[in-house]
């Protein structure tokens, strides 16, 4: 590798040179930043700037810069050196576009500007130009688990773009749920009738597929490895396992449907009532004539029961929409009106969900003369040789009774999704902590894995909300918590057909590049196509778990020593480990505890009597960044005596940055984090929360330094915060002159 | 702007929005070559206008700022805004498409300091405010803005204005004899990702929205409530400024309407609960919103969204379709109409309305490649081509009346299609 030769530039455009000065900048990269190359320019960004900096790369062998201008978000095509590391010292949004001007602020604004600089210059010495993980493997292909509508179009898509697909289901058929069906939602103009499943097509189109292996009757009985490598034995109903090998893998093992045994009181369990599979059964065998019952009669009056057992606020069934099933009663009201217009069909509903051109289906049973009754059913019980419906109808606010040859429960989808991996991580620590109960029923719990992972936080994806295997954020669907694994279909969220197709084409894709992807030792999202990845220094490792136990996508293992084992094509770069690292082994080549930690010693500590307080700030660089940015952009005015370093999370921050933080005199740290909780908005899972509880623990410490605990705090801030954010800081540094100067200055 | 780097192996992605900036992202994240066109100054579309997000109450901006980071570090793709599509020729795997950018006057020299701002007196309706504010001529769209360069409106081009910009801007960034240029580039594939507009409310005669200032859309609703929109948040009546403080809300306002859009737009019924937040986020108990439904469409796992709107004691929901809206003297609104729930009549007074207004394909009205299928609302729902020939895929709420969740599903689903087409192209060329 090159000699590190560092070089600073400093910008003095869009007024920085006016309001700055700008000579004395370049002396500080001199003579403290120790930068060996220093230049300044009236337009940095412009071609002529650019390309001053573009040949100091080639000519003078620079391989690290540090540039001094506006913030590391604005200006990204023209300070774009792929060859080099690269450092932003912000001063244009960070200082002369956030400080007020004229009296003593010129002073103090000169003193952050100047400490910007050297913070630049302190991170560049310590960081490297990242060169992509070296531990990565070649495999492309794919692993598709469930051989539904779901996982066949995932397979098929992606062999259609060139990618081998190996297909998993465990029942000696494709088709899953679609397979029962005698037709489909009609997903066409002009929605108006149903229409063939398509699934017998499909799965001729699958089984033949040149690149597509088809493994029937086969579960997966252990999936180790990572987006790249991951090795898997296949199960066979023989009893063979079979070993394989892919890049990535996506889960499409789709619902069961509520046991309709669970609703006694809508005649689940009855004779003539069933569920929407039952009617699909009985349709399958009219074969396009009259539908008949069980006992061979003909039904010659039907009433479906909307949300039977789902949108359940009393806790005992489901509690959410399957958003499918109001599209699946007027299909299947049609089954009969096709057949025989006479037969009379009811459909009782609260609200008839079937969104975008669903609503045409609608119409169209409405013209076929199927009935729609808003109303909620009390009970189902039988009455002569068919049902008696006993309803609530809401628009005439009375008590109302149907009876019908035949009652359809529209009961909701619950997901295959396998382990919940919170109770498997509660059971590991019960286990380890020597109870056989609970290893009993960790081996019980494997029984029900799909991908019977290997992975130290459990044999499955975990899941979110109501068992459902789903991303948490909208922007990003397919985020899920497991590096290369995507889930799709109903697994996913409840979803019909048409949707479930779309989700599958779309997983595929993200598999296809979670592979490719790996191969270039780059990150998957959110931090796609990072070349940085955690490098521990296992020497120094104590074992205490901290980081195995923390990671928010189950990247590392742990060994038969406890040693972690970094699968770091897993890592989705957060540093959440980094963060955890009592022992401070682990850091990334551009992002680590030194670059950050000489940042934090870089700056100048006035002293007690200087009535000039210094707090650093470890802002989030998604959302906590862009806000002090904009605030930046909106010249909203904040104190000039916070220090601001982004970080890839607040999961990232070690503590140590804090200690010595506050032992080199600053006077308080603000943690900036996303919000926490439930509807948590952090993209690396848990990281302001991590903070809050590791900020918890330092209170201690603090009162062993003679500090207030005031003295580190943690603030929530959204993107769209840029008032509020500077509100913050204010108020923040009112407190800290409030409490008067660290005991700790002038001890340095 | 040369046409020079595209070729039959580059997907273009027409839209910049939220799906448009998905797709092209995901292709150019498999390695594929992207160029991805916007006819606005700005990538971010409609959902960057948006306050918050159902169900969750994020902020849009969050995944912007993920995906404009993505596309800052990602060279496959190339991001061509204030750009149309005027024209597509040829076939699968050899479109020639003719496109037309318009002048910015602001070239890439901009460092978006805002000094040609601060020159021009003129103002223009600033359409990133659904024209609810106004903003100098020269202007950055909004704080999120992609690329973070400043437009010069036309309408002062030729004017002082204009030459006070160029005068006040020191990086020779403004460029007033900027011409407008029509080039054609070379694609493999198509994305159509051209999202969708509000249903123009005025239409919806009985609702008086072009009579009545109280009358408002779910859009210029969003905007009351941002921080950072016309009344920094403040949920203010047109009419007069004074806080609103019962509100009513109109579903299905055009939807679900054989006489104005005959679909369902799916995303109305959570955008109003979610705008009842809104209203809780401003005044607390100090106000009241009314739901006017037909039926509450909140699918799947949103279910409890609507739950815990239900048990917000100042929330009410009638079910019923409102027949009409009179204005009074105070300029306080009457809804008429008769709740279905035991058919009682009744005549309300709210002192704002806020129609849920449906999802118009933004299909309507621009010419679009034959090939492209639409639905009779106007949705692109496929191809006229059989299947294996076709190369264009409609994506996000082109395709469908979807939210931001769906509409990225399926704008990366169409990421995968189109990919696929380059993939057999280079293969058959010999390329891969």
């Amino acid at each position: 590798m090159a000699e590190m030769k560092t070089a600073a530039y400093i910008c003095s455009g869009c007024g920085l040179g006016d309001k700055l000065d700008v000579p004395q900048l370049a002396k500080i990269a001199q003579k403290e930043g120790k930068m060996a190359l220093v230049r300044e320019h009236d337009f940095l960004c412009n071609a002529e700037g650019v390309q001053m900096i573009r040949d100091d790369i080639e000519k003078e062998a620079v391989t690290h810069i540090c540039i001094a201008a506006c913030s590391r978000r604005a200006k990204t095509e023209a300070f774009n050196f792929p060859t080099v590391a690269m450092t932003r010292a912000n001063l244009r949004e960070g200082v002369i576009w956030v400080v007020s001007e004229g009296g003593d602020h010129d002073e103090v604004r000169q003193e952050m500007a100047d400490d910007y600089v050297r913070m630049g210059c302190a991170e560049l010495k310590k960081a490297k130009m990242p060169e992509g993980n070296p531990n990565h493997t070649h495999l492309k292909n794919l692993m598709v688990v469930g051989g539904g509508i779901s996982g066949m179009t995932a397979a098929f898509e992606a062999a259609e773009t060139g990618y081998e697909v190996i297909l998993v289901e465990k029942q000696a058929q494709l088709g899953g749920w679609a397979d029962k069906l005698w037709k489909r939602v009609p997903f066409k103009a002009p929605y108006a009738e149903p229409q063939d499943t398509g699934v017998a097509e499909l799965a001729a189109k699958v089984s033949s597929h040149p690149l597509i292996k088809v493994y029937l009757n086969t579960t997966v009985a252990e999936t180790s490895g990572a987006p790249g490598r991951f090795a898997i034995k296949l199960a066979q109903e023989s009893g063979a396992i079979t070993e394989v090998s892919a890049g990535a893998i996506v889960q499409a093992t789709g619902f069961t449907t509520y046991d309709i045994n669970k609703l006694p009181e809508l005649g689940g369990g009855l004779e003539n009532v069933v569920d929407h599979a039952g009617l699909e059964v009985l349709a399958k065998a009219a074969n396009g004539g009259a539908i008949k019952r069980a006992d061979g009669r003909e039904i010659k009056s039907v009433v479906f029961l909307q949300c039977a057992g789902q949108r359940d606020d009393t806790g005992r069934h489901l509690p959410y929409c399957s958003g499918h099933c109001c599209a699946t009663s007027i299909k299947q009201a049609m089954y009969f009106k096709d057949a025989n217009p006479e037969v009379n069909t009811v459909v009782v509903y609260d609200d008839l969900r079937v969104p975008g051109m669903g609503e045409d289906f609608y119409r169209s049973a409405q013209h076929k003369g199927v009935i729609f009754a808003k109303g909620n059913a009390s009970k189902v019980e039988t009455a002569g040789n068919g049902c008696r419906v006993n309803y609530r109808d809401l628009i005439l606010d009375a008590d109302s009774i149907l009876e019908a040859d035949l009652v359809v429960l529209a009961t909701g989808q619950v997901p295959s999704s396998g382990v919940n991996v919170v109770e498997w991580d509660k059971l590991t620590k019960e286990a380890d902590g020597g109870s056989v109960e609970a290893k009993q029923q960790k081996s019980e719990l494997k029984n029900i894995s799909i991908l019977n992972l290997t992975y130290r936080q459990g044999p499955d994806v975990p899941k979110l909300k109501y068992g459902f295997a789903d991303s948490h954020f909208i922007c990003f669907p397919y985020e899920t918590q497991r590096t290369g694994i995507y889930t799709a279909g109903p697994v996913r969220r409840p979803m019909d057909i048409l949707q479930a197709t779309e989700d599958a084409t779309g997983a595929a894709l993200k598999a296809i590049q979670a592979a490719e992807n790996a191969s270039l030792g780059r990150a998957a999202h959110p931090r796609a196509g990072d070349l940085s990845y955690p490098i521990v220094r296992l020497e120094g490792c104590t074992q205490c778990k901290r980081c195995t136990v923390e990671c928010p996508f189950g990247a590392i293992d742990e060994d038969e020593k406890r040693f972690p084992v970094f699968n770091e094509q897993r890592c989705r770069r957060c540093g959440t480990c980094m963060g955890a690292c009592p022992v401070r082994v682990i850091s990334f080549e551009n992002y680590s505890v030194d670059t950050v930690g000489n940042q934090i010693k870089s700056i100048e500590i006035p002293d007690e009597f200087s009535e000039k307080p210094r707090i650093l700030v470890l802002a989030c660089e998604n959302d906590a960044y862009p806000a002090l940015d904009m605030a930046g952009l909106s010249r909203i005015v904040y104190s000039a005596f916070v220090r601001i370093i982004p970080v890839r999370c607040l999961g990232s921050v070690n503590t140590i940055w804090i200690t010595d933080a506050l032992n080199s005199g600053y006077d308080g740290v603000m943690m900036m984090g996303c919000k926490k909780g439930d509807e948590y908005q952090c993209h690396f899972v848990k990281g302001s929360e991590l903070a809050g509880y590791r900020m918890s623990k330092i209170g201690d410490t603090l009162t062993g330094m003679g500090l207030e605990p005031e003295r580190v705090s943690t603030f929530e801030v959204a993107i769209t915060d840029n008032a509020k954010v500077a509100g913050f800081i204010n108020d923040y540094v009112a407190q800290l002159v409030e409490m008067g100067p660290s005991p700790m200055k002038g001890f340095n | 702007m040369t046409a020079s780097i595209a070729t039959s192996q580059t997907i273009l992605v027409v839209g910049g929005g939220i799906s448009g900036m998905t797709a092209a992202l995901e292709a150019a994240e498999c390695g594929k070559q992207v160029i991805l066109v916007e006819r606005n100054a700005t990538l971010g579309g409609r959902t960057a206008l948006l306050y918050r997000y159902f169900p969750k109450m994020c902020h849009p901006t969050c995944g912007m700022e993920i995906n404009l980071r993505r596309i800052k570090a990602n060279r496959n793709v190339r991001v061509m805004t204030m750009t149309e599509v005027l024209d597509v020729k040829g076939l699968r795997g050899d479109y020639t498409v003719k496109l037309k950018l318009s002048p910015r006057y602001v070239n890439s020299n901009c460092t978006a300091c805002g000094e040609c701002a601060k020159a021009v007196d003129a103002e223009i309706d600033n359409p990133y405010e659904y024209n609810l504010a106004k903003t100098r001529a020269a202007y950055l769209p909004h704080n999120m803005a992609y690329p973070m360069h400043y437009v010069l409106d036309p309408s002062i081009i030729g004017t002082q204005d204009a030459d006070k910009a160029k005068a006040a801007c020191k990086y020779d960034a403004i460029e007033l004899d900027m011409q407008e240029e029509v080039v054609e580039i070379k694609a493999g594939a198509i994305v159509w990702a051209t999202g969708w507009k509000p249903y123009d409310a005025a239409k919806i005669q009985p609702y008086g929205y072009d009579r009545f200032a109280n009358v408002i859309t779910s859009v210029e609703f969003e905007r009351l409530a941002n921080p950072h929109g016309p009344t920094g948040g403040k949920l203010l009546r047109p009419s007069d400024g004074k806080e609103a403080k019962n509100i009513a809300f109109i579903q299905c306002a055009g939807s679900r309407d054989e006489n104005h859009l005959r679909h369902c737009s799916r995303i109305c019924c959570m955008a109003s609960l979610k705008q009842t937040h809104y209203v809780r986020e401003a005044y607390g108990d100090s106000a009241k919103s009314t739901i006017y439904y037909i039926d509450i469409r909140v699918i799947d796992r949103l279910e409890d969204f609507y739950l815990q709107v239900q048990q917000d004691p100042t929330v009410g929901f009638i079910k019923s379709k409102v027949a009409k809206i009179v204005e009074d003297k105070e300029s306080n609104l009457v809804l008429h109409g008769v709740d279905t729930e035991g058919y009682h009549r009744y005549a309300t007074t709210h002192d704002l309305v806020v129609l849920a207004v449906g999802m118009e394909p933004e299909t309507n009205g621009i010419k679009l490649p034959d090939d492209i299928l639409l639905d009779s609302s106007g949705f692109i729902e496929g191809s006229n081509l059989p299947a294996g020939i076709e190369g264009i895929y409609g994506a996000g709420a082109a395709s469908s009346p979807l939210d931001v969740n769906r509409s990225v599903q399926s704008a990366t689903a169409a990421a995968l299609r189109a990919i696929q087409v380059v993939h057999k192209t280079s293969t058959v060329e010999g390329v891969r």
